[in-house]
């Protein structure tokens, strides 16, 4: 019988014309998420990092690299989806990773948003899968309609890349559980549009319900004007929507994964959802194991 | 059928910040055109549509602003129309 910490979990990343962090996402999910370990690749290191993106089809053939070169245990992947194709695999996860999806064209996140996959990522969400947005993800689920408000140019109407300070607000969301309430993280943010706007209901409900999740501030913890890299209000850097599966946020906690990138920081996102499906498929179990106990033991 | 070209201008919604507009603004003064009370900076979408009437080539318009050209949360828009002979 498996055990439940040998489940690997299924992580799609989906990549649109434009997306450029949609490697680091893959990455971090493989190595943290367990995902198929980066060490089994074989013999060419980083040659599954690198799909081939000739073609409409060519990411669906890195799939298949992928496939062939993971030696995981079951079902565990990740992998990369085209924005092109309509279903997600079966995933456990699904990441938006940041970038310029069509060049930010219009507005950020406004045409990826039609993208074919986003049908398939909708339902997953409505479905109570997770949905991991970040930066331009981010941008995508608000034009999605996924997360409520928008984001706007930075008020400062520079592109921003730097590392910020960010306090976790809610520590009992499926993205935030390793964390503890008030931890200060840092993490990286790149980004021209990342000002978080709502009209003042909307970011009454949600700070009523607990949906801010992480809000720019100080290296003491200190929700200030002055750590607030963009503008947005109330110094909003990531939020869920109110069943509580889907994140976005404008930090990279992708980029803050290993020590040699400055920070370990962002890992904690990353355990929270492996946690959170790993605690699902066990109760899915049981709730399996309690059906058959209670099923009559046959006809005498 | 007739051919309508629709202007669809696009701005930051009134009272949200526009931090383009007040870049521009600032240009302005600072270029000694004191006169200047305001700016906002928007886009301007031209579209190109066949339709039977000017009333449908509106509705068109409109239901293509909702979805994709404008941004409720944080734009506003107007539609011009005009009739291409």
């Amino acid at each position: 019988m498996t055990s439940i910490q040998s489940v690997e979990l299924r992580v799609a990343v989906v990549t649109f014309p434009g997306s450029n962090c949609d490697h680091d996402c893959y990455r971090a999910a493989k190595e943290v998420l367990g995902a198929g370990s980066l060490a089994d690749e074989g013999a060419a290191p980083g040659a599954a990092l690198r799909p081939d993106r000739k073609g409409e089809t060519g990411l669906a053939g890195a799939g298949e690299a992928h496939r062939a070169a993971v030696r995981s245990n079951g079902r565990g992947e990740t992998y990369f989806v085209w924005h092109r194709e309509r279903d997600l695999r079966d995933p456990d996860v699904v990441i938006l990773p940041g970038g310029f999806s069509y060049g930010d064209y219009l507005r950020p996140g406004a045409i990826a948003r039609f993208s074919p996959i986003m049908d398939a990522v909708r339902r997953f969400a409505d479905d109570g899968g997770l949905v991991l947005g970040t930066c331009n993800g981010f941008q995508v689920l608000c034009e999605a309609g996924l997360l409520p408000g928008a984001l706007v140019r930075n008020a400062s109407l520079r592109f921003v890349s730097r590392w910020v300070r960010l306090r976790v607000e809610n520590a009992a969301t499926p993205f935030t559980t390793a964390y503890r309430e008030g931890q200060v993280l840092r993490l990286p943010i790149a980004h021209g549009g990342g000002n978080y706007v709502a009209d003042e209901a909307t970011l009454d409900r949600l700070e009523a319900d607990g949906r801010i999740v992480f809000r720019y501030c100080d290296a003491d913890g200190r929700v200030t004007d002055a750590a607030n890299p963009n503008g947005s209000m109330r110094g909003i850097a990531g939020i869920v929507n109110e069943a509580g599966n889907v994140l976005g946020l404008m930090p990279h906690p992708e980029r803050a994964v290993e020590a040699l990138l400055g920070s370990t920081d962002g890992v904690g996102v990353f355990e929270s959802m492996r946690a959170h499906v790993l605690a699902g498929l066990a109760a899915a179990a049981d709730a399996g194991r309690e059906a058959r106990a209670t099923e009559p033991a046959g006809r005498p | 059928m007739n051919r309508y070209v629709v202007e669809v201008r696009i701005t930051p919604r009134e009272g949200l910040l526009d931090p383009e507009g007040k870049a521009v603004y600032n240009a302005l003064r600072s270029l000694e055109f004191g006169e200047v009370q305001d700016v906002r900076v928007g886009r301007l979408v031209r579209v190109v549509l066949n339709a039977s009437t000017p009333e449908e080539a509106r509705t068109r318009a409109d239901a293509m602003c909702r979805q994709l050209l404008a941004n409720p949360v944080t734009e506003d828009y107007e539609i011009d129309l005009d009739t291409i002979s």
